[in-house]
């Protein structure tokens, strides 16, 4: 199965135009500048923000599809997203939180084990670090047992050791399950260390050349075309 | 002193509070989140009680429960008595006299539920009236008691609509602050300055609960952002 994306919105200074698939057990990593229109294309996947025309496909079943008139609600898409910060309810404790819309309890209790929070289940999301809270805003999403992942800029207001860790338990989420991943990052290592397919978002649509114009033009940013160019060393930031 | 009508204010402001907070949440949900073609129209006309004089207030009213209004014809057909002079009747003239004090609050209060955290709970399944409960609500929740007091003092103090309305049954409708209006104009004046006192030490402990409650939800809101550190 995959998840089939075409897509056209008018906005203020830009139309969004995009077209793309991601098959099942695949991250999809889209990268740009940022007010480049990626969280729209992700907020319009999850059925918060409403497209002009296009169709959104997964597994056969339309969630959009406006030459048939078909929008399903966010809640009737069953998917995972996550985003920056502020995903978690701030009067509930971190295990509520996860167990909000989980299918089943025991799902909990295992994510809470695999992400190392579990001696925090009863704290609330103010008394526990921006690191685990993300853990948990990843539970959270996994314990819906979601049919695709939409990650957005999930880690970018953390520290860099955290996010390196944080990057790792993502990947090792790709491999373990079998859903799309679509994640959304400025960020070129991130990209770089993530992604099964990158694509490259500037102006609301794809931009091939994107990646190697940043790295090869902008003079100011050597340090962002040597982590590019040498992503070994990119691994160590 | 008059402990009969200090029984039928607290009663009143009670009623008046319980029936404000239940009927104010889904119009200031629907005012702090819909957009809609009249809506300010709309506003403006539940702010209105709050703009005229009780006494006019309060004379529309009698039209509309009196036999010949449209709430008195049906009150009338259900039970065979009249609205006018009742418990009811005041209790219906307080809520709509108190209505802006309620919705006023809980609007700037679900205002400042952050979008996301709905955002959030739709993607997690929610429905828009389980995220209201579930969400919405315990995020809000000292905005919603502050609106809750303001209601219940607005009404503790209510004269001119409820003398109108209800005029003077002892046990009934004589409220309070109608008492004490009597007692001076029976030169009774020991009498309504003991109903007087009792007014002030209950005003003064819930102005101080309602700054609490503000106080909390300041320091509440200084607090969650730590979620961006």
């Amino acid at each position: 199965m995959a998840l089939q994306i075409t897509l056209r919105k008018q906005l203020k200074y830009f139309d969004i135009d995009i077209d793309f698939t991601c098959p099942d057990g695949k991250m999809i990593v889209m990268i740009g500048p940022s007010g480049g229109g990626k969280t729209t294309i992700i907020r319009m996947i999850a059925g918060l923000e409403r497209p002009d025309e296009g169709r959104i496909v997964y597994g056969g079943k339309p969630w959009y599809d406006s030459s048939r008139n078909i929008c399903l609600p966010p809640q009737d898409r069953c998917l995972g997203y996550v985003f920056q910060e502020y995903t978690l309810f701030p009067h509930l404790s971190l295990y509520k939180n996860a167990s909000f819309a989980a299918v089943e309890r025991k799902d909990v209790d295992a994510l809470f084990e695999l992400f190392g929070i579990a001696h925090l289940r009863d704290r609330k999301p103010h008394m526990v670090s921006g690191g685990e809270r993300q853990r948990c805003a990843l539970c959270q999403a996994l314990a819906r047992r979601p049919q695709i992942m939409l990650l957005d800029e999930p880690f970018s207001a953390l520290d860099v050791v955290t996010r390196r860790g944080l990057r790792e338990e993502v990947r090792g989420l790709k491999s373990e399950r079998s859903f799309p991943i679509l994640y959304v990052t400025h960020d070129i290592n991130e990209a770089l260390f993530l992604a099964d397919e990158i694509l490259p978002v500037v102006e609301g649509k794809i931009d091939k050349g994107w990646m190697q114009r940043t790295i090869a033009t902008v003079p100011s940013s050597t340090e962002l075309s040597k982590a590019a160019r040498q992503p070994r060393l990119a691994l160590a930031y | 002193m008059d402990f009969q009508s200090l029984y039928v204010t607290l009663k009143l402001a009670v009623v008046t509070m319980g029936v404000l907070v239940v009927l104010a949440a889904p119009i200031a949900y629907m005012l702090a989140y819909t957009r809609f073609p009249g809506k300010s129209l709309l506003e403006a006309l539940i702010n209105l009680p709050m703009a005229l004089p009780p006494t006019v207030l309060g004379f529309y009213m009698i039209f509309i429960m009196g036999p010949k209004g449209i709430a008195g014809r049906f009150w009338e057909s259900f039970t065979g008595g009249s609205m006018l002079f009742t418990f009811l009747g005041i209790a219906v003239a307080s809520s709509l006299y108190s209505i802006p004090f309620a919705v006023q609050p809980m609007k700037a209060a679900f205002q400042k539920v952050d979008r996301r955290l709905m955002e959030s709970a739709y993607v997690l399944g929610l429905s828009r009236a389980a995220t209201f409960l579930r969400v919405v609500i315990p995020n809000s929740i000292s905005g919603i008691a502050a609106a809750a007091i303001l209601v219940f003092i607005h009404s503790m103090g209510a004269f001119g609509v409820l003398l109108m309305v209800g005029g003077s049954v002892p046990g009934e409708t004589k409220v309070a602050s109608i008492a004490i209006y009597e007692a001076v104009e029976m030169m009774n004046y020991r009498e309504a300055s003991l109903m007087s006192l009792c007014f002030i030490p209950i005003g003064y402990v819930f102005l101080l609960l309602v700054n609490k409650l503000h106080g909390d939800s300041a320091n509440g809101s200084a607090d969650h952002p730590s979620q961006t550190a």
